[in-house]
């Protein structure tokens, strides 16, 4: 049996639920970028910290608690009633890639939203998403009294390949943050486009 | 007879610890794993309310139809973790039935790229 969403007109439709990461370091924009263009939820999640976590982590003061709990940003847009985009925004630092693993399965891709003063704060984000190949690109969010960097610096900066996307956005503007949106799925696209057949050549 | 660490969580303790309370101490749940975007839809079997905890049956009641895991963890406002043993508890009772979201078998495809692209466009 199929559960799908049922139309009015009694048809079947299969529902889609497509998930879009959206990563970057604290008080980067991501909680504004998701409530500017959906309506934002709360979503908690609290995991047993690994082993791994508890070592490396040792400055956050968490020796000795077993479990952690991250609010995540999340929100939801609906394109059509079976065609829904889930926005999971999830800490940058490498302590919350618990929940990126799963996050990622199948995911659309990933925006990663940096701050020009702290550009730094993106770097784990961006190697995540490139050694797991998960499309991406980079949203400058252009906060009030930073110096305005161009894109091209930044990508040298972050040492971004030429063909990867870095545009400059305002995470507070519904259109803006549409904006990254409309040029994740553009990049996706293209990026699916240019890839060879799999295959032995 | 339980160990130290389990001595708190046995049945008869009651909500000492939350929100794990809930799910009697377990922090992983049984059975085949589930995204977060999996869609969750309840079946007609018959569901005894005094058998089930009150957050089991807020669950239940939202899955009457489809709803995805993260919506039913934000709605219940309870942890993912905790959610989703619930979740597994419900599936194992079959009350529930988790089916994979669609887009997560391949690759999404790019027919429903563009469909997202011009839904975006739309907004």
């Amino acid at each position: 049996m199929d559960y799908g969403v049922s139309d009015a007109a009694g048809g079947n439709r299969q529902y889609r639920a497509i998930k879009i990461l959206l990563a970057g370091g604290f008080g980067v924009g991501k909680t504004t970028l998701v409530g500017a263009v959906s309506e934002i939820r709360p979503l908690r999640t609290e995991e047993p910290l690994t082993e791994g976590s508890l070592h490396t982590d040792s400055t956050f003061g968490v020796e000795g608690k077993t479990t952690t709990t991250v609010a995540m940003d999340f929100g939801r847009i609906s394109l059509r009633r079976d065609l829904v985009l889930y926005l999971f925004g999830t800490p940058g630092q490498q302590r919350f890639w618990f929940m990126w693993d799963e996050l990622a399965i199948g995911a659309l891709g990933a925006v990663v939203l940096a701050d020009t003063r702290r550009l730094a704060d993106s770097f784990p984000a961006i190697d995540y998403f490139e050694r797991r190949q998960i499309p991406f690109i980079v949203a400058l969010n252009c906060f009030e009294g930073a110096v305005r960097y161009e894109t091209e610096d930044v990508r040298l900066a972050l040492d971004l390949d030429p063909d990867m996307p870095i545009i400059l956005c305002d995470a507070r503007s519904k259109d803006s943050a549409k904006e990254v949106l409309i040029t994740l799925v553009e990049h996706v696209l293209v990026t699916a486009s240019e890839e060879p057949l799999s295959g032995i050549a | 007879m339980p160990s130290n660490d389990e001595r708190w969580l046995d049945a008869e303790a009651g909500p000492v610890v939350r929100p794990y309370a809930l799910t009697q101490g377990r922090t992983r749940h049984t059975g085949e794993s589930f995204d977060l975007v999996a869609t969750v839809v309840a079946t007609r079997s018959f569901a005894d309310p005094a058998a089930l905890a009150p957050e089991h049956i807020s669950v239940l009641q939202l899955a009457r139809v489809p709803t995805t895991v993260a919506d039913i963890a934000s709605d219940v406002d309870l942890p993912l973790g905790v959610v989703r043993i619930i979740l597994a508890d419900l599936r194992e009772l079959g009350l529930v039935v988790i089916s994979t979201p669609v887009v997560m078998a391949e690759r999404i495809d790019k027919h429903t790229l563009r469909e997202v692209l011009n839904g975006l466009r739309g907004l």
